[in-house]
């Protein structure tokens, strides 16, 4: 609901700002994530919400609660968490004698469930098993996706752009060369294990302008498997995928620029009637008064408006009567 | 020769002393620079997955990272505080939006006439100055309510007016009319915008009504008499508000056109409504009923108590007496005949 378009006004100008700040943008930043957990978990359920929170901080929220959520079944405790924190991105880490260390990532559209994927953590090894120097936080990092599992199926392709969502931070016009300091790259293997690794990038010299890159994992290293899955309707995605109209760019028609940098524009004429054209007036050329009247009838004539003429004629004659 | 031999042998070992910046890949990566992404379709080895699949994973994100930069180090660059940035593409995957695309503001009934006139906002200045006071005076907030109260400190009485009517209470009236006026036009709107449809009531204080709004006041209050309104007569130049009939007594009803039955069902209905009538059970009558048996079998018990055996209660059931049914009690002595 538009600010203005609220019964109860905002009381104070901070609010309505903090309102006006909630409310759909043209251009959206950076999804916002939060991490939670379920109505149990485990250690390693709890280590890897906490390496993926590192990863994704600032853009991120934990919350410290257990929660008795059961995602696939009902959706709305999350949606009332994501809408209240603004975010569109979840993570909810649970662990149960069914599913055991359990992990579910999905986002939001318009504070509604869009999609989710459930996945088993089979292996883990947190960020703090790697003693080496980390990276810089909030870098936007290099994804890949390896392996050919990822176009195959629907699934596959879902939990992909669930992925290139939850990391892939903002949409940026430059980057820095030099600051690219990050790469998480994504293995499916064809035993459907999906290996998550994260790497610092080195940047070396090699004797020619692009460098020799060297990687150096920092952690964590899960191997996930997944399990339920749940897709969005095609309707709705492309409902959430569509870009606003004021963001697209229109052609811009006529105009060229020539290699000089010189601006040229093409302008449509009307056909112009030659005959209409006011020439240079001459005592001699003007058509006498009988010329005139001839030259009205003959417009006239030629439009074919005869009542006109004729209703004239009869208002000519009753005001000269009178 | 020796010397270009020299050359070229220090030139291979200069190459030599770096690793290679080039990946051989049976099949191409998809890149999307936009998004610093790379999707390689190629299978994996599984035979070096197998001896060592976290090496094997390095070096495979090693080979695409390379591939990727290669690709990034292509594009243009620019020098912006003595940093290397590099302008990226557009992203090419589609990622759905947090929330829907906002839709344009819907104008406001003003709004809307005054963009079909052509009429544009003037800016006001934020100041003015007020001979009277010898101050700027601000177009409002505090200092203008202060500068208001200083400037209105006398009033003056009108003509023709009561001279003992509180004239800075008459101003208030109309100050908190005019706001209470403003926000319920801002709720129109918005109902107007969600179409809800909102019931019209009657006038608000004639001091702030509109024309429309009077003339509304107009054909309600003429049609307010025990008659309708049939015997008014009508006013000079008077016009007939539109839109108040559901407001406007005895003009809602006009018997509505109902097209879709026909005439000869709508009647049949209505012979038939009467004939098959059922009684109908008015539950306040039934109660009030009750109440009464139960203060007359009361009052007649403390009667019986009182005067005992005086008088035997023939009718226990309260029914309502009805003719021919008991006996007639005749006339007690004499007396006029009434007619």
């Amino acid at each position: 609901m538009s600010v203005l378009q609220r019964v109860v006004k905002p009381t104070t100008h901070k609010g309505k700002k903090v309102l006006l700040r909630k409310e759909p943008q043209i251009i959206e930043g950076t999804k916002r994530a939060i991490f939670f957990k379920g109505r149990k978990s485990s250690e390693k359920v709890r280590r890897v919400l906490r390496d993926i929170f590192d990863l994704k901080k600032p853009d991120a929220q934990m919350l410290s609660r257990n929660n008795d959520v059961t995602i696939f079944e009902n959706a709305t405790p999350v949606e009332a968490f994501c809408r209240k924190h603004d975010c569109g991105l979840f993570m909810m880490g649970s662990h149960s004698k069914k599913r055991p260390d359990n992990i579910v990532v999905g986002r939001m559209f318009n504070h509604s469930l869009l999609d989710m994927v459930e996945l088993n953590i089979d292996n883990y090894e947190g960020l703090r098993e790697f003693a080496v120097s980390k990276i810089t936080i909030g870098i936007k990092p290099c994804l890949l996706f390896n392996g050919p599992h990822w176009e195959q199926s629907d699934e596959y392709r879902q939990l992909k752009s669930i992925l290139i969502d939850f990391f892939h931070r903002e949409q940026v016009d430059a980057v820095r060369l030099q600051g690219i300091e990050h790469t998480i790259s994504f293995n499916a293997l064809p035993d459907g294990k999906i290996c998550l690794r994260s790497y610092k990038v080195l940047l070396k010299k090699s004797g020619v302008r692009e460098p020799r890159v060297e990687l150096e994992e920092i952690g964590p290293r899960i191997n996930f498997t997944l399990r339920r899955t749940k897709l969005p309707s095609p309707d709705l995605m492309k409902e959430a995928c569509k870009k606003p109209g004021e963001l697209k760019v229109h052609k811009k028609k006529n105009i060229s620029t020539d290699s000089l940098g010189t601006t040229h524009g093409r302008i449509h004429m009307g056909k112009q009637d030659i005959q209409k054209i006011q020439t240079r007036k001459m005592k001699g050329l003007k058509k006498t008064s009988e010329e005139r009247i001839a030259l009205k009838r003959k417009v006239l004539r030629e439009s074919g408006d005869v009542s006109v003429k004729r209703r004239r004629s009869v208002s000519r004659g009753s005001s000269s009567s009178n | 020769m020796d010397v270009v031999n020299e050359i070229l042998g220090n030139s291979s070992k200069e190459s030599n002393k770096y690793k290679p910046v080039t990946v051989k890949k049976h099949l191409e990566l998809e890149y999307d620079l936009g998004t610093l992404l790379a999707v390689d379709p190629n299978d994996f080895n599984i035979d070096l997955y197998s001896k060592n699949p976290n090496e094997y994973f390095l070096n495979l994100a090693r080979d695409n990272t390379q591939l990727l930069l290669n690709k990034l180090w292509e594009l243009p660059t620019e020098r912006v505080e003595e940093a290397v940035m590099v302008k990226l593409p557009p992203p090419k995957t589609a990622l759905p939006r947090m929330k829907p695309v906002p839709k344009p503001r819907p104008l406001t009934k003003w709004q809307k006439f005054a963009k079909e006139k052509g009429i544009q906002k003037k800016k006001k200045p934020k100041l003015s100055w007020d001979d009277q006071l010898k101050k700027w005076v601000p177009l409002y907030g505090f200092k203008k309510a202060k500068a208001e109260k200083e400037k209105n400190w006398v009033l003056e009485v009108p003509q023709n007016a009561d001279p003992n009517e509180d004239q800075f209470n008459k101003k208030l009236v109309a100050k908190t009319e005019n706001v209470s006026k403003n926000d319920l036009q801002r709720l129109r709107n918005i109902a107007k915008n969600k179409n809800i449809k909102v019931p019209r009531f009657g006038t608000s204080n004639p001091e702030v009504s509109s024309a429309k709004d009077l003339k509304a006041a107009i054909t309600i209050a003429k049609a307010s008499t025990a008659s309708l309104g049939k015997f008014q007569d009508k006013l000079h130049k008077e016009v007939e508000a539109k839109g108040v009939s559901a407001i406007t007594p005895g003009a809602s009803r006009k018997r509505k056109m109902t097209p879709l039955e026909p005439e000869n069902k709508l009647n049949m209905n209505i012979v038939e409504s009467i004939l098959n009538k059922k009684p109908r059970l008015d539950v306040d009558k039934a109660v009030a009923k009750q109440l009464q048996t139960n203060t007359f079998v009361e009052n007649s018990q403390q009667k019986q108590g009182t005067s005992k055996g005086s008088q035997k209660i023939k009718n226990k059931t309260n029914k309502k007496p009805k003719g021919s049914k008991g006996h007639r009690a005749g006339k007690k002595g004499g007396g006029r005949k009434r007619r």
